[in-house]
């Protein structure tokens, strides 16, 4: 299915929950140096659970419809399920084919996601390649 | 605008020698294949495919190595393309011109070995043009000797402040300015031969980095009165895996070797060695024969066409891009248009990242490209993180620049 279909236009065009959290639990961006992409993603924890979520950022459509979709996603999931969606199960969110060219963009929401979780978790920050299906 | 009027019936026979680029004629699904990433790499005419496999077919052998007439023909085919090169920039003798594998190794060098006598505090003068060939080395210098850089600014159309680089020449010992001949992202040259003579006034070498120029204007070495030089074949319709580092002999000759190895030295025993001459001194391993045979057979294939001509035709194409992508609303031209432009031209435009642009772009077989294009102090100067860029070369029309116009208008309004 084409890459720019009409649910990535709409998250692109209106993204949700694209604000900053005025309380949050943990902060993290990620970037894209290669692209300028980049992403700052704000999570509101209770206990072990997602509460809110909130983002901000700028970049091409498929990172930011992609930061849009996961964030939906994520409102209600405990670290452990948070932390074990896969580039798939993203992939998967978006509904659209990413070539490789358009992976990391696709993926960058993942990455800052999985980071952020470390953070809060006070665990040291994983490289690009852990995220990466095999590229 | 101008130039086009005064076109000589000389004027280049562009249908043929798209005809001479055997990759200019396929199609990408429906769409020909339109390549305005020429800044990126230039596609290469059949003559340099023909003479790198006729090199193969007929002369392989190791160079300098080998007792045998192969062997000769070896060696003398990568010297025939070490003088071409000489003769193709004015360098004084060929023993001038070091093969690297890209302008990229060819600044390293630079950095790396001419730097070697730098000092913590000695100062090392770049502008917010360059590519980040130009500027990582000269980075690393400074976390491992403690050098200092002073950066050229630039106003809103990329000219360089002249009174900034007279302020820096004056207050401090630059020992080297390396410059870019031409802007990757912005197609505009400094004023290269008053630059040049500033600092040698002020007691301070240039290096030039033509990578992008050196396809586009007739480069002099010893009228620029430049100290050392450096681009990349693949620009230039050659081969990709060679580059030249042209510098002063004297210089070059005061330098030590990069890489050690076969080729670079005199005698070897267990506990010594010497290097050798130049350029052999730089040329440690086994050299990349057959793409020199190439990017000599590249510079004869550009060299038959006047230079006035290419660049009147190149120019052309720039401005027909510039008055054509100023009719799409949120477009912006880094640096705004300009008639002095060569080579590339960067844009933004708003609603749509450079990369979802080039992405809908290439699907209908149009190439450009999106980011920072190794330049993000060019970038953060215009507080742009990323741009579109357009570049031409000799086999781009008039035509492809209109489908390119035809594209953007396209592609655009789901984006708004
Ligand atoms: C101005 C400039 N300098 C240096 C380079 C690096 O050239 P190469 O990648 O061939 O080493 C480029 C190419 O992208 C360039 O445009």
């Amino acid at each position: 299915m084409d890459l720019y279909a009409e649910n990535i236009l709409d998250h692109f065009r209106h993204p949700h929950r694209k604000a900053a959290l005025t309380r949050h639990s943990v902060e993290l961006q990620e970037k894209n140096p290669s692209c300028g992409d980049s992403l700052t993603l704000m999570l509101r924890m209770k206990k072990n659970t997602i509460e809110d979520v909130g983002w901000e950022g700028e970049g091409c459509a498929i990172s930011q419809a992609s930061m849009s979709i996961l964030a939906d996603a994520l409102i209600g999931k405990t670290i452990e399920a948070a932390q074990a969606l896969s580039p798939k199960d993203i992939l998967a969110m978006l509904g659209v084919e990413v070539g490789p060219r358009r992976l990391k963009c696709a993926l960058l929401s993942l990455h800052a996601l999985r980071n952020a979780l470390r953070k809060f978790q006070n665990l040291p920050p994983t490289p690009w390649r852990e995220v990466l299906p095999n590229a | 605008m101008f130039q086009m009027l005064c076109y000589s019936p000389l004027a280049l026979d562009i249908p043929s020698i798209r005809r001479q680029f055997p990759i200019l004629s396929q199609r990408i699904g429906a769409y020909p294949l339109v390549y305005l990433d020429n800044a990126a790499t230039t596609q290469k005419p059949k003559t340099v495919l023909d003479a790198m496999t006729h090199f193969y077919e007929t002369s392989n052998a190791n160079p300098h190595r080998g007792l045998y007439p192969l062997a000769d023909r070896a060696t003398q085919a990568y010297e025939d393309a070490r003088s071409r090169v000489a003769t193709f920039i004015h360098a004084t003798r060929p023993e001038e011109i070091v093969f690297t594998k890209s302008t990229t190794e060819s600044i390293n060098i630079i950095a790396k070995c001419w730097g070697r006598t730098l000092r913590a505090g000695d100062v090392i003068a770049l502008s917010v043009l360059e590519h980040h060939s130009n500027i990582v080395p000269w980075l690393q210098l400074k976390e491992e000797r403690g050098i200092d850089i002073a950066w050229i600014d630039a106003d809103g159309t990329g000219r360089l402040n002249m009174e900034t680089l007279e302020k820096i020449l004056g207050e401090k010992h630059v020992k080297l300015l390396s410059l870019s001949a031409l802007s990757n992202v912005l197609g505009t040259a400094p004023p290269l031969q008053d630059i040049i003579a500033m600092a040698h006034r002020a007691q301070c070498l240039v290096l030039l980095d033509a990578a992008q120029a050196v396809a586009h204007h007739p480069i002099d070495v010893r009228e620029l009165d430049a100290d050392f030089l450096a681009f990349s074949s693949h620009k230039l319709y050659g081969p990709t895996g060679i580059g030249v580092l042209w510098g002063r002999e004297r210089l070059l000759d005061a330098m030590p070797p990069m890489l050690g190895g076969g080729m670079m030295i005199d005698e070897v025993d267990c506990d010594h060695f010497t290097f050798a001459e130049i350029p052999q001194r730089f040329e440690g391993g086994t050299p990349p024969v057959a793409d020199a045979v190439g990017l000599h057979a590249a510079i004869d294939w550009l060299t038959q066409f006047p230079w006035q001509e290419i660049e009147m035709h190149e120019r052309s194409l720039l401005t027909t891009a510039q008055n054509e992508l100023s009719k799409i609303e949120g477009l912006s031209i880094l640096g705004g248009t300009s008639q002095e432009r060569s080579g590339s031209l960067s844009f933004t435009l708003d609603g749509i990242h450079p990369h979802d642009l080039a992405e809908l772009l290439g699907q209908r077989g149009i190439c450009v490209r999106a980011g920072h294009h190794c330049a993000q102090p060019l970038h953060r100067h215009f507080a742009a993180p990323a741009s579109t860029r357009l570049s031409v070369a000799l086999y781009n029309t008039e035509e492809e620049i209109f489908a390119l116009a035809a594209a953007i208008q396209e592609i655009l309004p789901p984006f708004r």
